[in-house]
């Protein structure tokens, strides 16, 4: 963008813009190829929206604010090995307890628990990196590379032992898919999302601060140790929710991410985060409605948002680069 | 006054910084001194809590910086680093307004804003207000971070280096403007500066450290001489006395 399109591309009129393409994505997959009774259809799409649109804004929020703590934009939070372990933690309830245990366990308990498992990992990791020295935050990815890369490790031998029917069932459980959402896990995710935004909300101004590098922030007054922990515990919430809901999906929350900070002019969270977070909806929705109606599921959704919003990546960049 | 006693900092057994005490004073212009690697830096960020300590203790103005809340400390107390990096695109002015943080938590009022434009004239940058930092050379990158430290409005001031990738003009103009802080506003600025000859025109006070110790600590005249300059750098140089200032020629 040169100096003349700064002007006039506001972040104003680039949250008006994406906002709308949220909107419109959201009003023609409800729409495109209805046929008959609204009366099924309104829930049944509905609920389908409704877990997108909750999982396009967790995976939007919890990269924006991973990349701010790290002060890194090429990193998401699956760098720390949090997907990895709730892929563990399915294998394991699958290979000890039998795929139908598994299957069986009420989806809010068995979400709540993976939740807290993963926040108390994340917790420990942390603090145990944490008591001293500057580099911590390299060597907190450093190890969560690792610890990643363990439980990958661990679930893939568990999974080569396990009974093949067992794992035809785990399998499913492990691919992200919007057609599985279910009511009561919805709403449990919901209001964790909600508590976390609340205090991303009161937040929203040290975010900002804490973009500028740990020592900026520690000369403007911020508790940089506690607030990154803080920040932290929100992202391990928010990749829970979005895993738990759907499945792993990682590529996508860096997509987003950074195409908010190309196409939103500001360095302020307050604006970036919406942005994103319509991106999200945006992508996933839009995705869905190609998967199905164009492809007619004969492919992956992560397959489709990684294609198209790959595409636009690379073309963003390349025309940076030519600016 | 800023206080350190017997402050230490070890990396896995050898001593960066070893057994430092002094006083800082209150106000006037102090520069720190010493070759590579004597540990000015890391003795800089210990007393401004960016760095933790392997022992030893610092008080300003009696707060002991490790327990004092952060948001006091960050009304009292500035400090800036030598290589300051940013992933987010910031524009001079987006940058300055951060130095008003400590006192408007996100919500300038007029006061704040007057603050910032104070700053950013002072630093000359009237004109590059809107440019982003990426669009700055290093000179221009390194004032408008200084107009941000200034902008906080804080008793101290402490810079690592502030005249990197500063020319010669806009070198003098900012430790002009070091030295009308501390006289007309009287604040304390501590500065880490290379080129002693900046130390000895502007200083009231000149620290001089070697191998991780304070090996002198005095007036520009105490010690800008032809021994000390020898005993902290291991060099010889001719010093001379230029309108009553003591300059150091090192050049041949």
């Amino acid at each position: 963008m040169g100096n003349d399109t700064k002007r006039i591309w506001t972040p104003a009129l680039a949250l008006t813009l994406l906002a709308g393409l949220a909107c419109l994505s959201v009003a023609l997959f409800m729409t495109v190829g209805v046929k008959g009774n609204w009366g099924f259809i309104l829930p049944f799409r509905g609920l389908k929206i409704a877990t997108m649109a909750l999982v396009g804004y967790a995976i939007a929020v919890s990269t924006v604010l991973f990349h701010t703590i790290t002060g890194n934009r090429i990193l998401t939070p699956s760098i720390m090995g949090f997907d990895a372990l709730f892929i563990l933690i399915q294998t394991s309830i699958a290979f000890f307890f039998g795929a139908t245990f598994l299957t069986g366990l009420p989806p809010s308990g068995l979400f709540l628990v993976q939740t807290a498992a993963m926040t108390v990992f994340a917790g420990l990791l942390f603090s145990w990196l944490f008591r001293g020295g500057v580099r911590e935050l390299h060597l907190m990815l450093l190890s969560g590379i690792i610890f990643g890369l363990l439980f990958r490790s661990l679930s893939s031998f568990l999974r080569r032992v396990i009974d093949p029917d067992e794992f035809l069932i785990l399998q499913d459980t492990l691919f992200a898919s919007f057609n599985r959402a279910n009511p009561e896990l919805l709403s449990v995710a919901a209001t964790l999302v909600l508590l976390v935004s609340l205090a991303a909300w009161r937040m929203r101004n040290v975010f900002d601060v804490m973009a500028l590098g740990r020592e900026t922030a520690i000369n403007l007054g911020v508790n940089h140790r506690r607030m990154v922990t803080l920040t932290l515990a929100m992202v391990t919430i928010l990749v829970s929710v979005s895993t738990a809901l759907v499945g792993p999906v990682t590529f996508f929350g860096l997509l987003v991410a950074n195409l908010a900070y190309m196409l939103v002019p500001s360095h302020r969270h307050i604006l970036i985060l919406p942005g994103a977070a319509f991106l999200a909806i945006t992508c996933l929705v839009g995705g869905q409605l190609f998967l199905e109606r164009v492809l007619a599921y004969d492919s992956a959704l992560s397959i489709v948002i990684e294609f198209a919003g790959g595409i636009v990546f690379i073309m963003m960049i390349v025309m940076r680069g030519a600016r | 006054m800023i206080e350190v006693s017997n402050v230490t900092k070890s990396y896995g057994g050898s001593d960066v910084v070893r057994g430092v005490t002094s006083s800082l004073p209150a106000s006037g212009v102090t520069s720190i001194i010493g070759p590579n690697g004597a540990g000015k830096s890391t003795f800089l960020s210990m007393i401004s809590r960016l760095l933790p300590m392997s022992s030893g203790q610092v008080t300003v103005d009696g707060m002991d910086i490790l327990t004092a809340d952060g948001d006091a400390m960050a009304k009292k107390l500035s400090i800036l680093r030598q290589d300051n990096h940013l992933t987010a695109r910031l524009t001079v002015r987006d940058l300055v307004a951060f130095g008003r943080y400590p006192h408007s938590k996100g919500r300038p009022t007029s006061d704040d804003l007057a603050h910032v434009e104070r700053s950013i004239s002072y630093l000359g940058l009237a004109d590059l207000t809107h440019r982003f930092l990426d669009e700055l050379s290093g000179g221009q990158r390194q004032r408008a971070f200084i107009a941000m430290v200034l902008c906080q409005d804080t008793k101290y001031v402490l810079l690592d280096e502030p005249l990197n990738n500063l020319d010669m003009k806009h070198a003098v103009a900012m430790m002009q403007l070091f030295r009308r802080a501390a006289d007309e506003l009287s604040k304390s600025v501590v500065l880490v500066l290379h080129d002693i000859n900046f130390a000895s025109c502007y200083s009231d006070l000149i620290i001089a450290m070697r191998d991780g110790q304070l090996i002198r600590q005095g007036t520009p005249a105490e010690i800008v001489t032809g021994a000390n300059i020898h005993e902290i750098f291991d060099l010889e140089a001719r010093v001379e006395t230029v309108d009553g200032r003591s300059i150091v020629h090192f050049y041949l």
